[in-house]
């Protein structure tokens, strides 16, 4: 499948880079938060870069997972791997649920809603303390193991969440090549169209709203091992913004450019640690020069620059000939 | 045979009355055309009939079943396609992928099987494309298979709505205006198409205000005005209806002829 062709680019660095750069922190622990992120920007770009329904409240839905599996494994010692199931399918409940009613709106209403429901998850994170922990969070959650491999290393940390990644990523592009991704697209392009053509504009939305929400809860039930702590600080509404400007930085409707404005946005705070007190200024900078100059987003942009310079040379070469 | 049957169907918004009590039938394999003036409410007309707006009295029924309550999807579920006056093109999207959604219907593949990429994905896969490049084809329209769809000028983006609902496979195919903003050139290829698509078997329920086009392509025109029916008849005998005359040029019907 020709579509394919840049993932197995990506699942080529994937495995050299901890190979290339053994031990490094930039690439297992860094790294990984950035694939972490970058399956979240996947997730989202698919209800927002491709169906066109922003959601201002990804990362509740994040929460949910994270606080699920921290829940059932802290408390009632349930074994990592269902309490990752058990998330899934809470929070594909809560997603299926809140789907029809919030995805009749449009614009602006539709992103003030979403950012209803991602405060509203927070809030009942912080507030019923008995069961999360409240605003301490919860601690003491067990590792992942996979038939006596347990996940107790920054290394092996990658791989899980670096494989993880990838699938979400295969699944996210076979999608998007299909009847079902067609119909996504067809939903942004032009509604009344899509439903003319017999798309059930509905249902769609809400199945990529599911969908999205189940790719962040078990990101989340990822998290929550990883870390073996989870707070609700992390499932902000700050987190749901900087998971939009992902996708947007990277490029709306481009599974790359999602998982660009990821790492992007996670290194660049890294990187920006030099400038000390300037950090959130240059970063802010940054973001904002970028949108000016490559409005469709960095990936996207660039493409269309590179395929401009190609088309320019072969242009001076032929007429050379 | 009528394959669709309009029974007294009324609809008015917030008081203004824009069709009211209309009755017509579209017989099977024809083109049907439907004139009037400006807001005289053949839109409204339109949007009913494909699911869009629901009359507030009276019956549609499509191939013996009623549709008046149905879901725009479920009416195309039916067998009823349609272009729109203003386009409605999928401008994020390839001209080829355009016309693939069009064929969205004669497909079945759910999303999980999509995300998985499951044997039967790739074959309905490869049928929706062949759909779409027959769709294009029928149209004219090979050489723009590749190019996006806001690239390229309206009078092509015309035709490629039409190859977007003939991708679908319908009985009936609703066309708002096709030949609005249409050069000459244009539009006479634009009447070709519509006769290449009625003898394809497909019937056609034409909306129009080129007199010329509609006149030459129908087989039965229904004039409306102010939401009722003015005239129906063949072409030659809406030419000679001292009605549609005085609705159309106004004044006196002998200076109109």
């Amino acid at each position: 499948m020709s579509y394919l062709r840049g993932f197995y680019l990506l699942l080529a660095v994937a495995l050299l880079l901890p190979i290339a750069f053994p031990g490094s922190y930039y690439v297992t622990v860094v790294g990984v938060t950035a694939a972490l992120n970058a399956i979240l920007a996947v997730s989202l770009n698919l209800l927002m870069g491709y169906a066109g329904q922003i959601s201002l409240g990804h990362a509740g839905f994040f929460g949910v997972g994270a606080y699920a599996s921290a829940i059932l494994t802290t408390r009632y010692g349930w074994n990592p791997w269902p309490a990752i199931v058990a998330g899934m399918a809470a929070t594909g409940v809560i997603a299926f649920t809140l789907a029809r009613p919030i995805l009749r709106l449009k614009g602006h209403y539709l992103a003030m809603a979403t950012l209803g429901m991602g405060i509203i998850i927070n809030i009942v994170l912080v507030q019923a303390g008995s069961f999360t922990g409240g605003p301490d969070g919860l601690g003491g959650i067990p590792t992942l193991s996979l038939f006596g491999w347990r996940v107790n290393s920054d290394l092996r940390w990658y791989i899980v969440i670096v494989s993880v990644l990838l699938v979400v990523v295969w699944i996210s592009l076979n999608i998007i090549n299909s009847r079902s991704g067609r119909a996504l697209r067809a939903l942004h392009g032009s509604e009344v169209a899509a439903e003319m053509m017999g798309i059930d504009t509905g249902a769609t939305k809400t199945q990529v709203f599911v969908l999205a929400a189940l790719i962040a809860s078990l990101a989340g039930s990822l998290f929550a091992y990883q870390q073996a702590f989870v707070s609700p600080d992390s499932f902000s509404f700050f987190f749901s913004i900087e998971l939009v400007t992902m996708v947007v930085l990277g490029g709306m409707a481009s599974t790359y450019g999602a998982i660009l404005g990821a790492v992007i946005l996670t290194f660049l705070p890294e990187l920006l640690v030099v400038f000390e007190d300037y950090e959130v200024m240059i970063f802010g900078a940054i973001l904002m020069l970028m949108m000016i100059f490559l409005p469709q987003g960095l990936f996207v942009g660039l493409q269309g620059l590179v395929r401009r310079v190609l088309r320019a040379k072969q242009g001076s070469e032929r007429g050379a000939a | 045979m009528a394959l669709l049957r309009i029974d007294s169907i009324s609809k008015s918004f917030g008081g203004v009355t824009a069709i009211a009590d209309l009755s017509f039938d579209v017989p099977e394999g024809k083109v049907y055309a439907v004139i009037g003036p400006n807001g005289a409410g053949k839109t409204t007309l339109f949007n009913m009939l494909c699911g869009i707006y629901t009359p507030d009295e009276g019956s549609i029924r499509f191939r013996e079943s009623e549709i008046v309550t149905l879901p725009p999807h479920q009416v195309a579920a039916l067998g009823v396609s349609r272009t729109f006056q203003n386009l409605q093109m999928f401008f994020n999207m390839s001209v080829l992928d355009n016309v693939k959604v069009g064929a969205h219907l004669r497909s079945r593949t759910p999303l999980w099987s999509a995300a998985l990429r499951l044997p039967q994905t790739r074959h309905e896969e490869r049928q929706a494309d062949n759909w779409a490049r027959e769709a294009l084809s029928f149209c004219g329209l090979e050489e723009y298979l590749r190019s996006e769809a806001d690239a390229l000028p309206y009078g092509v983006l015309k035709r490629v709505e039409i190859a977007r609902a003939l991708a679908a496979a319908p009985k009936l195919l609703l066309m708002d205006e096709p030949a609005a903003g249409l050069n000459d050139t244009e539009t006479k290829e634009m009447r070709a198409l519509i006769r290449r698509i009625s003898e394809s078997g497909i019937t056609v329920l034409l909306v129009e205000h080129n007199m010329g086009l509609v006149m030459d392509v129908s087989d039965r025109i229904l004039v409306i005005d102010y939401g009722s029916r003015l005239a129906e008849g063949t072409p030659k005998q809406i030419q000679n209806d001292p009605a549609v005359i005085q609705a159309y040029l106004g004044g006196e019907v002998q200076y109109a002829i």
